[in-house]
């Protein structure tokens, strides 16, 4: 077990001290950049920036409940090749899993990179998120902030967090090389800097701070924010299985859906650099569509809807780590977070996966045994 | 009312299931009219897509058949399909998709008997389940 550290807050301001601990990595010799949430000149809109001058920092935001991407998709871009130089990132746990996703897909590389991630408070649909910080975008982080930490109330000031913060089981960054807690600490006056690898001891080594015990409360502000979340989880899982049980029942769960592919592009885990649903494969006669509307009578358009949301169910499944993107790009509501992990759920069981947990753990669809689901061959199956 | 003939559309492999066929024809072996055999060289390349995009355009149940463990002609073509049968078949269950729509067998290239029995069974069993509904969306 490696050394917990004790990062004190400066004059109660969290953000500022989140700022400061930043700034000190950033000035370590050999990390060239930070990729952080960096509230832009629009100021209600945080979107990761890359950061080299510490005095850019200033802005940054990782605490702000605002999610308007996953983050793991740039992180694929900046290190599917090597660029030479030490990048530290600032990540929530979910894009810290999809990026651990990502890199077993070969799309990425952990090796020049320091991930630092924070307990996770959750966020605001990206709508949601601009009315909220409409107002006073400055204040508005550590309004979220008290108010989100002082119960595992899933509304703040009347605004509901996205529907994949309120199921999400793994609000603490297990996968980080530094973790920064604040859950369960009373009174609020210190942070709690973990190093989780080798690595990141080697850079705290460096940047003092003093060491601390974990204290007494945290264990338990864990364990319940956690069993609550599964709790909301399963509970959205059943629901989502009620409503789309039958074929008919989930072509009418996706009537709605126009063939945009917004879904898929904000999906961390989609990972296909070119989409089969883009290709001459989709690309009808204008007759296949008439032959097929004869057929049923009548025919949704766009079509091939339910055979995009399969597929790609096919393809993300075993790897989604729920982060809600999906639903958040949505034009049209669909609630496809839901519809995506309750499959994902029993996907991942099948093959008894966890993504994002290791980085040694392959993807089920890229390993096989010579002995295994000897129940799926032949014709008596009842699965 | 006529009796319901289902659909079915089987992806056999070129070196096992196909040559099964071949020798159950030549043998004079009948088997049901409805199956709609598509020769691919292996399981292994029968992408999850094929089978959504053929039980949503009319098929009534899928048959994905290839050589036995051990006798794959690519060497494991058919341990890779028998993990995408079992994650198709876990993700066609939570749409309510009954488990004979889709089934995996191992049929050698000696077997021509063995193919004409699982034909007339997977017609049977299909038959007793219904026709497959999911063609008729209107999605």
């Amino acid at each position: 077990m490696s050394l917990v550290r004790k990062l004190a807050i400066d004059r109660q301001d969290i953000l500022g001290t989140v700022q400061g601990f930043l700034r000190s990595i950033l000035t370590l010799e050999d990390i060239a950049v930070v990729l952080a949430p960096r509230r832009l000149a629009e100021k209600s809109v945080v979107m990761p920036a890359l950061i080299t001058q510490p005095d850019c920092l200033s802005d940054a935001d990782p605490l702000a409940p605002a999610f308007f991407l996953n983050a793991a998709q740039m992180m694929s871009r900046l290190t599917r090749r090597p660029s030479g130089q030490k990048i530290a990132v600032v990540l929530r746990p979910c894009e810290i899993r999809a990026f651990i996703e990502l890199v077993k897909f070969k799309q990425g590389a952990l090796e020049d990179v320091l991930i630092i991630g924070l307990d996770c408070l959750g966020a605001y649909p990206n709508t949601v998120y601009r009315r909220f910080a409409a107002a006073d975008p400055d204040g508005s982080t550590l309004r979220f902030f008290f108010a989100a930490l002082s119960g595992v109330s899933e509304t703040v000031e009347g605004m509901e967090l996205a529907s994949a913060c309120r199921v999400c089981e793994h609000p603490f960054p297990e996968g980080a090389d530094i973790a920064i807690g604040f859950m369960g600490i009373s009174p609020l006056d210190y942070l709690l800097v973990q190093g989780q690898t080798p690595k990141a001891d080697a850079y705290l080594a460096q940047v003092k701070l003093e060491p601390v015990a974990i204290p007494a409360g945290r264990g338990d502000a864990v364990a319940s924010r956690v069993s609550s979340r599964v709790q909301a989880r399963d509970a959205m899982i059943s629901r989502t299985h009620e409503a789309t049980g039958t074929p008919e029942k989930l072509a009418a769960y996706l009537t709605g859906c126009i063939n945009c592919y917004n879904c898929r592009n904000a999906c961390p885990i989609c990972y296909c650099r070119e989409c089969v649903f883009c290709t001459d494969v989709f690309d009808h006669e204008p007759f296949q569509y008439l032959q097929k509307a004869g057929r049923s009578g009548s025919l949704k358009l766009p079509a091939d809807t339910v055979l995009y949301h399969l597929t790609r169910l096919v393809h993300m499944s075993t790897s989604c780590v729920g982060c809600g993107q999906c639903s958040n790009a949505c034009p049209n509501d669909i609630p496809v977070m839901e519809l995506f992990r309750a499959t994902a759920r029993y996907s991942q069981k099948a093959f008894e996966y966890e993504p994002g947990r290791s980085v040694a753990e392959p993807p089920p669809m890229s390993v096989f045994k010579e002995h295994e689901f000897a129940d799926v061959v032949g014709l008596k199956g009842k699965t | 009312m006529a009796e319901f003939e289902p659909t079915i559309v089987a992806f056999v492999c070129n070196w096992c299931t196909y040559t099964a066929a071949d020798l159950a024809g030549t043998s004079r072996l009948s088997y049901p009219k409805p199956v709609r055999l598509i020769r691919v060289m292996c399981t292994g390349m029968v992408d999850p897509q094929y089978i959504l995009k053929a039980l949503l355009e009319g098929a009534d149940a899928v048959l994905v058949s290839g050589c036995h463990p051990g006798d794959c002609h690519y060497i494991n073509g058919n341990f890779k399909a028998r993990r995408r049968i079992r994650l198709l078949k876990e993700i066609l269950s939570q749409f309510g998709f009954e488990p004979e729509r889709l089934r995996l067998t191992w049929i050698g290239a000696s077997d021509g008997i063995q193919f004409a029995e699982v034909m007339r069974e997977m017609v049977s069993q299909v038959k007793a389940i219904g026709p497959c509904t999911a063609s008729r969306l209107a999605a």
